[in-house]
């Protein structure tokens, strides 16, 4: 039952020598596997390097060696982190055979840290998709009801911290894709400010907008691993020399008042993100953590974000643009998958390998991209999306002269049952409303259980429901603090799923 | 709304192989994306300067010294096709006459 401990937990008995690294592993392992064909949270497992990983962090921590508060700590990782010798796919048919030469510098610094990997985690072909349905391995389930979709990009991250089978993990953020599925499974998920986290040997999806952090089972877990791959990278020119804070220190601070520890805080509510378009039973479970926040000793102010309603525009013109010139390399020659049939010459191997290679939702938004960026279209679609851009970006500026951070729901709804939304690719978009605009921004979000709503079909089981705190960029400490006081306020973060 | 024939021409300039069948269904999925996108003109953004960047970094430089990232056998162990010394063996790209 070691499987159940948070990050924190393990770390302390892994020190204490109550058990082993490779006890822990094992246990983990068995579970991850035992869950798998279930949830299929993992589309591969690498045992023996896990094994192996953990035998070398005991050897360590028998000797007083223990590297840092991650050493001999299993996980899985998303499947778009490249992790040398072990294949990484990106949920694309074009890379299922591909075993990457080198490891992302995020993966490096976990390794370096002591992480024992045991997998891979599914996820969205490229990260692209709201409910892991579009992975070549198949969809991730839900850990609260197998029916339902896990979110996504990062479904199979957010499932398996929430189902016990990894003591935490990453994921990738674009426009929503660690914040969604993590407030969909009940799990803590941090999208960091943009340029935080390297995202060297990460499979670019759209490069003004991708962004790398952590899910945990609590805050304090999630600042943990971004402790470990926040700062600069030279391997990435867009993470700012920007003094990484100690995380923990900053949650450990004391409280002037210890019955009113968040007094003084000033939290936003941005009327465009309540009302119309969210499930009225998600606004009720979001607006009681305001209460709750009210009794911490903070002050709610309403705010307004009034060029929210076109962020899933700017976005979905912005971001296919983006991934269809990062996807451009994939031509199935120097890595990737050659097509079935023999090409007739070099042209007809790029339309061979790229059809076969490609999902429908990347051939959607390649295309959509190549449409928007292409001749005569560029300034009326393009360049157009980004003043809008601009616009968002005053309107995050202008709310945060008046308050600290903005609570909102993650999600407008709770998970929806698997093919519900598959055949429509704009109402499953239309998930991301409330993601895309903190995205457009590069601001920091948290996204924390808070509560549950019924399941509409049985009445009997609950689905989790997250509520999403936001910041200005580079305040991830002033989130993960204001996040803490909650979580040990509230129980959300200790339901488990029946499984 | 797209028409099959300019799907195929963007299929083709992205160099995706479509079908008639696969070419009428992303005729209907993308002409509601764009149609959902055109809402943007309703902005005015007269004046406004577009967005690229948003954590304020420009000519972000480095020192233009060598650095050695994996070696040649590990990179070309990554491709499912024939290898001839260190070259990539690929289908002709300019034929004769």
């Amino acid at each position: 039952m070691l499987y159940k401990l948070t990050l924190e937990e393990a770390a302390k008995g892994l020190k204490e020598k109550k058990f082993s690294s490779t006890e822990l592993t094992s246990n983990l392992i068995e579970r991850a596997k035992k869950l798998n064909p279930t949830l299929n949270a993992y589309v591969t497992f690498c045992e023996d390097k896990a094994m192996a990983g953990a035998k070398a962090a005991d050897e360590r921590i028998a000797m007083g060696q223990q590297i840092s508060d991650l050493d001999g700590i299993p996980a899985g990782l998303k499947d778009n982190f490249n992790t040398k010798g072990v294949r990484t796919t990106c949920c694309s048919p074009i890379l299922k055979n591909f075993v990457p030469p080198y490891s992302a510098t995020a993966v490096d610094r976990l390794e370096k840290a002591g992480l024992v990997l045991i997998g891979k985690t599914n996820l969205d072909e490229y990260a692209c998709g709201g409910s892991t349905e579009h992975s070549c391995f198949g969809p991730t389930r839900n850990p609260w009801g197998a029916d339902y979709i896990s979110g996504g990009s990062s479904g199979g991250s957010a499932a398996a911290v929430a189902a016990d089978m990894s003591f935490y993990s990453t994921g990738t953020d674009t426009g929503g894709s660690i914040r969604q599925p993590a407030s969909l499974c009940g799990c803590v998920g941090l999208k960091v400010t943009y340029g935080r986290v390297s995202r060297s040997g990460i499979t670019a999806m759209a490069s003004s907008w991708d962004t790398v952090g952590p899910f945990g089972k609590t805050v304090r877990d999630v600042a943990r691993v971004l402790q470990v791959m926040a700062g600069r990278d030279d391997l990435d020119s867009t993470t700012p020399d920007v003094p990484v804070p100690n995380y923990i220190g900053e949650i450990d601070k004391p409280a002037a008042d210890p019955s009113k520890p968040l007094s003084g805080l000033k939290i936003g509510v941005p009327k465009e993100y309540y009302g119309e378009g969210i499930d009225p039973a998600v606004e009720a479970v979001v607006r009681s953590a305001l209460k709750e926040y009210e009794k911490l000793g903070a002050t709610i102010h309403d705010v307004s974000l009034p060029f929210t309603k076109y962020a899933v525009a700017v976005y979905y013109v912005a971001m296919p643009a983006e991934l269809s010139a990062n996807l451009a390399r994939f031509d199935g020659i120097r890595y990737g998958s050659k097509p079935k049939e023999e090409a007739k010459d070099l042209v007809d191997y790029y339309y061979q390998a790229r059809s076969e290679g490609f999902g429908d939702e990347i051939k959607r938004r390649i295309m959509i991209g190549t449409y928007v960026l292409s001749a005569g279209y560029y300034d009326a679609y393009y360049k157009k999306a980004q003043r809008v851009r601009t616009l968002i970006c005053r309107d995050f500026d202008e709310a945060f002269k008046g308050v600290d951070v903005m609570l909102t729901p993650v999600s407008p709804f709770p998970a929806w049952k698997v093919g519900e939304k598959i055949d429509d690719p704009l109402k499953m978009y239309l998930a991301d409303a409330l993601t895309i605009p903190s995205s457009c921004a590069g601001v920091p979000a948290l996204s924390i259980p808070c509560g549950f709503v019924d399941n509409k079909d049985t009445g009997a089981a609950k689905l989790p429901v997250g509520m999403q705190i936001i910041a200005p960029q580079f305040r991830e400490d002033l989130l993960l603090r204001v996040g803490n006081y909650y979580e040990q306020a509230t129980e959300w973060h200790k339901q488990k799923p029946g499984l | 709304m797209l028409s099959l024939e300019q799907v195929k021409h963007i299929a083709k300039l992205a160099r995706i192989g479509i079908d008639d069948t696969a070419a009428e269904k992303f005729s209907k999925q993308l002409s509601s994306i764009l149609e959902y996108v055109e809402q943007l003109n309703e902005v005015n953004t007269d004046g406004v300067e577009p967005t690229s960047q948003v954590t304020g970094l420009s000519n972000v430089t480095r020192a233009d010294e060598e650095k050695r990232f994996c070696n040649r056998d590990e990179l070309l162990a990554c491709t499912e096709l024939p290898v001839e010394g260190d070259m990539i063996r690929v289908k002709q790209v300019i034929k004769n006459n």
